[in-house]
């Protein structure tokens, strides 16, 4: 397979890209940051991208999805990224679906998914950092379990249908056994779930669990073993949010272009001085082999690759630092205006800090290829 | 099984079969490079690895048979590169024939010269070297200034070319002289010549290194029949920037390195440092340094497939070696510079047998050209600005 896009690829990357760029731009995110907005993103919205049918393009055709591939899920994700658009896009229609994939709560989950109706949230973060720990104890209580423990950093959590937590089952904190993916229904549980206002303006929650009671069959997959499902959903939502980095990044690098093409000092285009050229090109050559490697790694998911998760961590660190260099470098070549909230640069800057943190950072990825090569 | 399924098993058993043991071990020295040529210096393996894949066309798999190549279309290719990494085989024939002069010859050379050349640049019987630098010319290349007058059916050429590699090796120069005064790229003209012509000496220069892989190369008063320029006269600068495309493709790709399989970088400060009680290298920042090194080698080895899928598709932006070019390069400079922290004071010997004659610090030394040689790091920035990102002059 050719690592670029196909033509049926580059059709629903057209299409995408008109579509979001037409209904999300980034004033979309500012109205609602200014409205100071408490669901985050608009259900409007949300709608229809199910009617385009984006939410179900991973929901296998089967199911009445589009069964299409992590590229096509990135392709949207790509779009989203370049336009800012706050959505449950990553979290529902990636990796939820994901995690969901082939289990009983599929049949339950995906229709609603798939009309645009149910928001899932990702409960797997229980420190600032991402780290492969779970603490969160769900022990055994009548014919079901009771979660007890705390989750942090859980977008959408306070508008979700469905929250998808990683729990401790038996063992030690950091054991890779042990841990048990439980799928919680908002409608039948309620734990305590404290919304926070992040400074890209999203809204993501710290949640506590003081012995909430769940039924057995929550346990999406099997009893102590969730390491795989969790691992499967990890992969589509770090694959996911290479790609929207991919675009935030291009976003920001393609208003410093045009803005170098246009602001005036010193008589010249500001464009035209060497040391401003030799950046923007440099940060281009970044953007490009972060681009590369979102590919690369999508492309081996979709193929059941066994280096996939190695390609996925390539792409989740290399788009890591390319995009923070993207926003870093977007700021500073437009000088003043770049630190104005009334300019979009500073946008792009706040989420790339949120995606670049989510489901682990460069460092943490970097420090998982090298365990996996041995040193 | 498909056609492409069915090349690949059967190009794995032929590799394996034919691919002797010496050429499947990681390249440690310039030596474990073959460079064929009329006097050849080969290693053992190297001459029976050249001539079985040479037999195949595989030399310049994507070349068309006629012309000494394997015929294979990209996707088969890519194949048979991605069989090759996998069993770990070296490249069997270094050549600036291949990467530079051979893509330039299949665009502009008339059937007559392609036949001539080609097939000999497939077999590794004729090693060339690239006359383009001039003490007043480097990246300024259009500035040059040795001539060849016309004299009929052949020009009379003479000047001087400087950082000619392997002048002093090579059989065969191509080289860019002026033929007219009046335009300064549209006066350039493109020839070939034998080295061994009367006229042509050539004097090693001394690198960093200790080695003298470039020269100085003199012309005085040679004869170059008119048959030998490749396209028109005064057109040469096509030719030439085409070929430097060519040139940037194959510089970048030396980014990737650890043909002959294991990562030596990551072998070396495991050796050298040794691992921790958790199986970590026993050098926390060093470790750190290798493991953003990896991910952004990994990021470029993507992006290196993807440049060659493009380009072999005719989708790729025409400036866009500039760009490989940049980041390989810069990428490669990087790994020499961890792999020297991380050998240490074992890596500085300079001549010893356990240092295999200095070849760390050798290499080392020598990556600090791959941003000079084929257009430098700058110059390429200016390409990507101005090309790409279409930003003012
Ligand atoms: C190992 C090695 C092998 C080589 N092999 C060959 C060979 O086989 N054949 C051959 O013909 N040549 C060869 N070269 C020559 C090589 O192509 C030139 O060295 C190169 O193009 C730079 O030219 P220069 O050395 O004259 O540097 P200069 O052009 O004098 O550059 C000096 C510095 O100024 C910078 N600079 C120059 N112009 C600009 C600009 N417009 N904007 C910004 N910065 C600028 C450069 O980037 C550099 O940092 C080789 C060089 C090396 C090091």
């Amino acid at each position: 397979m050719p690592l670029y896009l196909d033509d049926q690829q580059t059709m629903l990357r057209d299409t995408a890209r008109d579509f979001i760029a037409e209904h999300a731009p980034p004033s979309h995110l500012r109205a609602l940051r200014d409205a100071n907005d408490p669901t985050g993103f608009s259900r409007d919205l949300w709608k229809q991208f199910a009617e385009m049918g984006f939410t179900g393009i991973r929901i296998p055709e089967a199911q009445s999805g589009m069964g299409l591939g992590h590229v096509e899920a990135g392709v949207v994700l790509e779009e989203i990224g370049r336009n800012l658009s706050p959505s449950p896009f990553l979290t529902t229609a990636v990796a939820a679906v994901e995690a969901l994939r082939g289990t009983a709560h599929a049949d339950r989950y995906y229709p609603g998914i798939l009309a645009g109706d149910t928001i899932a949230a990702l409960a797997i973060d229980e420190r600032a950092k991402f780290g492969d720990g779970i603490s969160l104890t769900a022990q055994r209580s009548g014919n079901g379990f009771r979660l007890s423990g705390t989750k942090q950093f859980v977008a959408h959590a306070h508008v979700a249908d469905l929250i998808l937590v990683a729990a401790r089952t038996s063992g030690a904190e950091s054991d890779q056994d042990g841990v048990t993916l439980f799928a919680v229904d908002s409608k039948t549980a309620a734990p305590d779930i404290r919304p926070e206002r992040l400074a890209d303006s999203s809204l993501a929650s710290r949640i506590t669990f003081a012995d909430l009671q769940l039924d057995a069959d929550s346990v999406v997959g099997e009893v102590d073993n969730g390491r795989e499902v969790l691992n499967r959903l990890l992969a589509a939502g770090r694959s996911g949010a290479s790609a929207e980095l991919l675009g935030v990044g291009g976003g920001a690098m393609d208003l410093t272009v045009a803005y170098l093409k246009e602001r005036k000092q010193f008589g010249q285009t500001i464009g035209s001085f060497q040391a401003l050229q030799h950046r923007a090109a440099h940060l281009y050559a970044e953007m490009e082999v972060a681009r590369a490697a979102v590919l690369k790694a999508q492309q081996l998911l979709d193929a059941g690759s066994a280096l996939a998760g190695q390609a996925v961590a390539v792409a989740k660190a290399m788009t890591g630092l390319a995009t923070t260099l993207s926003v870093q470098e977007g700021v500073q070549m437009h000088g003043g205006i770049g630190m104005t909230d009334e300019y979009d640069i500073g946008f792009y800057m706040k989420r790339a800090r949120v995606l670049a943190e989510m489901f682990g950072d460069a460092n943490y990825h970097a420090d998982a290829l090298a365990r996996e090569s041995g040193y | 099984m498909t056609d492409l399924a069915t090349f690949r098993s059967e190009t794995r058993a032929w590799l394996e079969a034919n691919c002797p043991p010496e050429m499947r071990a990681p390249v440690r020295s310039d030596k474990d490079i073959c460079w064929g040529g009329r006097n050849p210096d080969f290693q053992p393996g190297q001459r029976e690895w050249l001539e079985a894949m040479a037999s195949r066309g595989w030399t310049v798999p994507d070349w068309p048979t006629e012309y000494g190549g394997g015929g294979l279309s990209p996707a088969e290719a890519k194949a048979l590169r991605e069989e090759m990494a996998a069993l770990h085989c070296r490249n069997p024939l270094n050549s600036f024939g291949i990467s530079m002069l051979g893509p330039a010859l299949l665009k502009y050379g008339t059937e007559e010269q392609k036949l001539d050349h080609l097939p000999k640049i497939a077999r590794g019987e004729i090693r060339w070297c690239q006359g383009y630098s001039e003490p007043n010319a480097g990246s300024d290349l259009a500035s040059l200034a040795a001539s060849a007058e016309d004299a009929g059916d052949h020009y009379i050429v003479n000047g001087q070319k400087v950082w000619t590699s392997y002048a002093d090796k090579a059989d065969w120069i191509f080289c860019l002289v002026r033929t007219s005064k009046e335009s300064k790229q549209g006066g350039i003209s493109f020839v070939l010549f034998d080295m061994a012509s009367e006229g042509v000496s050539t004097k090693p220069i001394l690198l960093i290194s200790g080695y003298s892989p470039f020269c100085e190369t003199f012309m005085d008063n040679v004869r170059v029949p008119k048959a030998n320029r490749i396209y028109d006269e005064n057109k040469g600068w096509d030719v030439a920037k085409y070929l430097l495309g060519h040139e940037r493709e194959m510089i970048s790709g030396m980014g990737l390195a650890s043909a002959g399989g294991g990562n030596p970088l990551i072998e070396g400060a495991i050796a050298a440092v040794g691992l921790d009680a958790n199986g970590r290298l026993a050098d926390p920042l060093l470790r750190a340094s290798i493991a953003m090194f990896e991910v952004r080698a990994r990021a470029f080895g993507a992006m290196s497939e993807r440049f060659i899928d493009e380009l072999k598709a005719g989708r790729a932006h025409p400036a866009q070696p500039s760009m490989m070019k940049y980041y390989g390069t810069e990428l490669n400079k990087a790994r020499h510079e961890l792999q020297m922290a991380a050998g240490g004071s074992d890596a500085l010997e300079w001549e010893s047998g356990a240092s295999n004659g200095g070849a760390a610090a050798r290499a080392w030394l020598r990556t600090k050209a791959n941003s000079i040689e084929g257009g430098t790091s700058e110059i390429q920035l200016n390409i990507v600005a101005k090309r790409i990102l279409d930003l003012p002059a």
